[in-house]
């Protein structure tokens, strides 16, 4: 087994930590970088598959240099046995499309020339806590042209038979769960209610085991940690960076200081009155009349 | 969320196998995996606790005996240096009649066949032994976890073999190692412990408390390196049977007392107030400042008395059982040995093991532990024939008034002050030591008559003020399973469980918190006295097991209350 989990450096939105100017802009520079909170259920799911299936791990990410801080996070946490930093210049300002081509080469990479067996999944996690979209993973797994299971709570690979059984949440609801099956290599989006479970005592003990070696490793991370560019990716800059990104950004809007306390409209959905008047106030922007 | 998939290998359908599996990581548990493991037996070893030691609660002195075939360090190198506190170097019994003290040296007693005896706080004890195990035994294929409840034997066709988990799938195993403690689920589980006689158990109730820097020494009269033992008799515990104790660690006291079971629930003693007449008795205030004084920890745990409770055939088919879930744990007149006995068990059983292996049939290794028991004279230890004889004379009830009357006579008292000093000798004797009753005399009316009779008064002052329970349960750590009490309370009827409500170590009588509450409830018009029980703020002790009517388990794994001393 060869796993990659896909992560990403996102400005700490946490209260504290993030820094606002006084047009209350977001200010980068003064923001520390954290792994993307919702990674940490890819993560959660990759280490699950590491404990049970053993095999290899390997943590991706696309951006600047400093996201070699959140590597390191990201390797404590999964047991990584090392990381790929897709990292250039020439890919600054990639909108997700521009990222996915990227990341989808750089797993295209792994797989051709780095993985023994080639790499059997992809773990990316729900969305991004910053400018996100949620495409980036689909994107990718578009790309590589593999099955993608989105939504995953639970999951069971059967590596004889080159396939994996996942429960996952139908529309993303937690009222309704479906059991899937897909046969490896795929792509897995696993969603914040994702459980691992260690129900073997082997299970545990690997686990333990794992922590032990990953401590001495992450204590040198950098060693583990190699950096692609454009040029060892053979990726032409016109297709990556901002001139590859089709995306246009029209305007963006400040990021609110407490976006927890912006009003919100309560309607009783029992109150016939107060439902109508929504829905008017509410047709112009579906489109309707 | 807590379902789980099949596995789709199919695997689950097969259980995990090891050859040994350890329930429980205290020093019985410990001592077997380890010597399992240097048989080169697979061993898993599964602990409760979020760590090993986090549910343990001891005096502690644990010893070395001369006589015994195992002891701690031989199977642990190094655990003096790193896993314990100071060395009992000095070794007193104090009799008291209210401020009057008469005080015996019993130094000799405490070093009859006493290699060394070292205090010890069982979280720093535990962990590390946890870690020499895991260490051990990951090489034998097998490992050590915490966190995981072992909630049963797994059977088939009626035999024993293996256990079901909580947290896992369940594990065969060729032998299954029961080192759970008092109040074993396993033990209960084979049918081998009942938890019904109040005899059988002491409660011990222990307050960790904090001293500055070179306090001890000082206060003490002792060294670096040394360290006392104290113990405490007589009319202080409103003629409760039993004792108290304060022994010293690092930088700390480990202050407490263990009573009779049967006792504290009869006289519907109150434990903490046990505890603190302890600690508020005069002789104590040359040790504690009484402005600054602090309690690092309070915590109670049941203690069996192997005298009555030991099993005479501690096994069955492939389950052999150590420690105190075999109710190992000897109580020496005052001095108090269950970890030596607990680590020797384990020793033994592991041997026992191996050699039926040796013999080709692992099933034998049940009867073969019994015998080692028997001819490495454990079992003599916990089971005196010497008791058995003095207590069948001594223990029937009228025997037992006209004893304590004997002594708090005339002519007891005579022969108390011609006896004098001598008597300090008597209280020296091991022999003595093993026979004494399980009556008032020894334990309340003896010492008082000597501490009136050739006593003299303290003339210190001690104004500590312990802590409330309500303070003493706040600064404790819980994790509280929400939802999934441990306990339920199968008669509420105050016939039926109202003894818990003074019994259990963190409840009392009027007090509006704690885990059992007396209720008045009307119905039908008539008023009737009931009792209710809120499991949060519970340490597991074990009591009302016994006095009340529950169906008691343990938490599971990780979870309820976690001891950063005891
Ligand atoms: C106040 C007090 C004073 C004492 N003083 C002394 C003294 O001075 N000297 C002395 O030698 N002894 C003393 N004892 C007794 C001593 O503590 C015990 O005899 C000793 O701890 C027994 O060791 P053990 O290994 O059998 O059990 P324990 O030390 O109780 O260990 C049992 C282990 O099993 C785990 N466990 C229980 N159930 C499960 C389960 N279902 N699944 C998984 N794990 C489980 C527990 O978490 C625990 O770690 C004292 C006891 C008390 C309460
Ligand atoms: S509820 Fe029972 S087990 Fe818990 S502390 Fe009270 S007496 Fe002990």
């Amino acid at each position: 087994m060869h796993t990659v989990v896909l992560t990403k450096g996102v400005p700490d939105f946490r209260e504290g930590q993030v820094a606002f100017d006084e047009d209350g802009h977001l200010e980068r520079g003064a923001t520390p970088t954290v792994m993307n909170p919702n990674d940490k259920h890819a993560l959660r799911a990759a280490l699950q598959t590491k404990v049970r299936n053993g095999g290899h791990v390997s943590l991706m990410s696309m951006g600047p240099p400093g996201f070699k801080e959140v590597l390191r996070e990201g390797m404590e946490s999964v047991y990584a046995d090392d990381a790929y930093l897709v990292s250039d210049r020439a890919f600054a300002a990639a909108d997700t499309w521009a990222t996915s081509i990227a990341l989808t080469t750089a797993i295209e990479r792994l797989d051709e020339h780095v993985a023994e067996d080639g790499v059997d999944m992809v773990f990316a996690g729900f969305k991004t806590a910053d400018g996100e979209t949620g495409h980036t993973g689909p994107q990718t797994c578009w790309g590589l042209d593999w099955p993608i299971l989105t939504h995953v709570v639970s999951l069971d690979i059967d590596e004889e038979a080159g396939r994996v059984r996942a429960k996952r949440l139908v529309e993303g609801d937690i009222e309704e769960i479906e059991t899937v099956e897909a046969p490896l290599p795929c792509f897995v989006v696993a969603d914040p209610e994702f459980e691992p479970t260690y129900r073997k005592a082997a299970h545990r003990l690997t686990h333990k085991d794992l922590r032990e070696e990953t401590r001495e490793r992450a204590e040198n991370h950098e060693e583990h940690v190699t950096v692609w560019d454009h040029e060892e990716l053979n990726l032409d800059p016109d297709y990556v960076g901002l001139d590859g990104s089709p995306t246009i950004v029209s305007s963006v809007d400040p990021i609110p200081r407490a976006p927890a306390e912006r009003d919100a409209t309560m309607v009783d959905p029992e109150d016939g009155e107060a439902m109508r008047e929504l829905v008017e106030e509410m047709a112009p922007l579906a489109g309707g009349e | 969320m807590s379902e789980t998939i099949d596995d789709a290998t199919g695997a689950s359908d097969e259980y995990e196998q090891y050859e040994a599996v350890v329930v429980g990581c205290g020093p019985g548990g410990a001592a077997a995996a380890a010597a399992l493991a240097d048989e080169g037996v697979e061993t898993l070893v599964l602990e409760r606790g979020v760590d090993a030691g986090s549910k343990n609660v001891s005096g502690g002195l644990i010893y070395a005996e001369e006589s015994a075939p195992y002891t701690i360090d031989g199977l642990f190198p190094g655990f003096r240096e790193a896993a314990t506190e100071r060395p009992v170097t000095e070794y007193q019994l104090h009799n008291v009649a209210g401020s009057q003290v008469k005080s015996f040296d019993i130094t000799d007693l405490h070093e009859h066949d006493t290699e060394w005896s070292d205090a010890v706080l069982r979280r720093k004890m535990d962990s590390w032994l946890a870690e020499r195990v895991h260490e051990r035994t990951r090489e034998t294929g097998g490992g050590l976890l915490t966190e995981v409840k072992v909630t049963g034997l797994l059977r088939e066709e009626g035999e024993i073999v293996g256990v079901t988990c909580e947290e896992l799938d369940p594990i065969r195993a060729e032998l299954v190692v029961a080192a759970d403690g008092v109040n074993s689920e396993l033990a209960r589980d084979a049918g081998l412990m009942d938890w019904e006689e109040p005899e059988e158990w002491f409660q011990g109730v222990k307050a960790v408390v904090d001293l500055p820097d070179g306090a001890i020494q000082e206060r003490f009269g002792v060294g670096d390196g040394e360290g006392a033992a104290h113990l405490f008799s007589g009319d202080l515990f409103d003629g409760v049977r039993g004792g108290g104790f304060v022994y010293t660690n690092e930088d700390s006291l480990s202050i407490g007392s263990v009573f009779h079971l049967d006792s504290v629930a009869t006289e519907l003693a109150e434990p903490h107030e046990l505890l603190d007449a302890l600690l508020t008795h005069p002789f104590l205030g040359q040790w504690l400042d009484d402005a600054e004084y602090a309690e690092r920890e309070y915590s109670a745990k049941l203690v069996p008395d192997s005298k009555k409770a030991a099993l005479r055939s501690p096994h069955q088919g492939r389950l052999v059982v150590v420690g105190d879930a075999a109710g190992q744990m000897q109580a020496q007149g005052p001095i108090i040995k269950g970890m030596n006995h607990a680590v020797t068990a384990g020793g033994l059983a592991a041997e026992a093991y191996a050699q039926a292996k040796a013999r080709g049939d692992t099933s034998r290794a049940g009867e073969f532990y019994e015998r080692k028991l028997r001819d490495e004279g454990v079992m003599e230890k916990l089971r005196p024939r010497r008791y058995e004889v003095a207590s069948a004379l001594g223990e029937p009830e009228p025997v037992a008034n006209l004893a304590d009357a004997v002594v708090d006579s005339a002519v007891g008292r005579f022969g108390v002050r011609l006896l004098g000093d001598r008597l300090e000798r008597l209280y020296s004797s091991p022999a003595l030591s093993m026979m004494v009753p399980d009556t008032r005399t020894p334990y309340v009316t003896l010492p008082t008559v000597i501490a009136e009779e050739l006593g003299a008064p303290v003339d210190e002052t001690n104004d500590v003020e312990p802590p409330e329970l309500a303070d003493r349960i706040g600064d404790l750590t819980y994790d509280t399973d929400v939802g999934n009490p441990h306990i339920e309370l199968l008669d509420d009827s105050a016939a039926a469980s109202g003894t818990a409500v003074t019994a259990c170590p963190v409840s009392a009588e009027g007090f509006g918190g704690g885990c059992y509450r007396r209720e008045t409830v009307a119905s039908n018009g008539e008023r009737e006295e009931v009792v209710s029980l809120d499991t949060q703020p519970c340490i597991e002790c074990g009591t009302c097991a016994v006095v009340a009517e529950t169906d008691w388990e343990h938490p599971r794994g990780g979870k309820g209350v976690e001891f950063e001393e005891g």
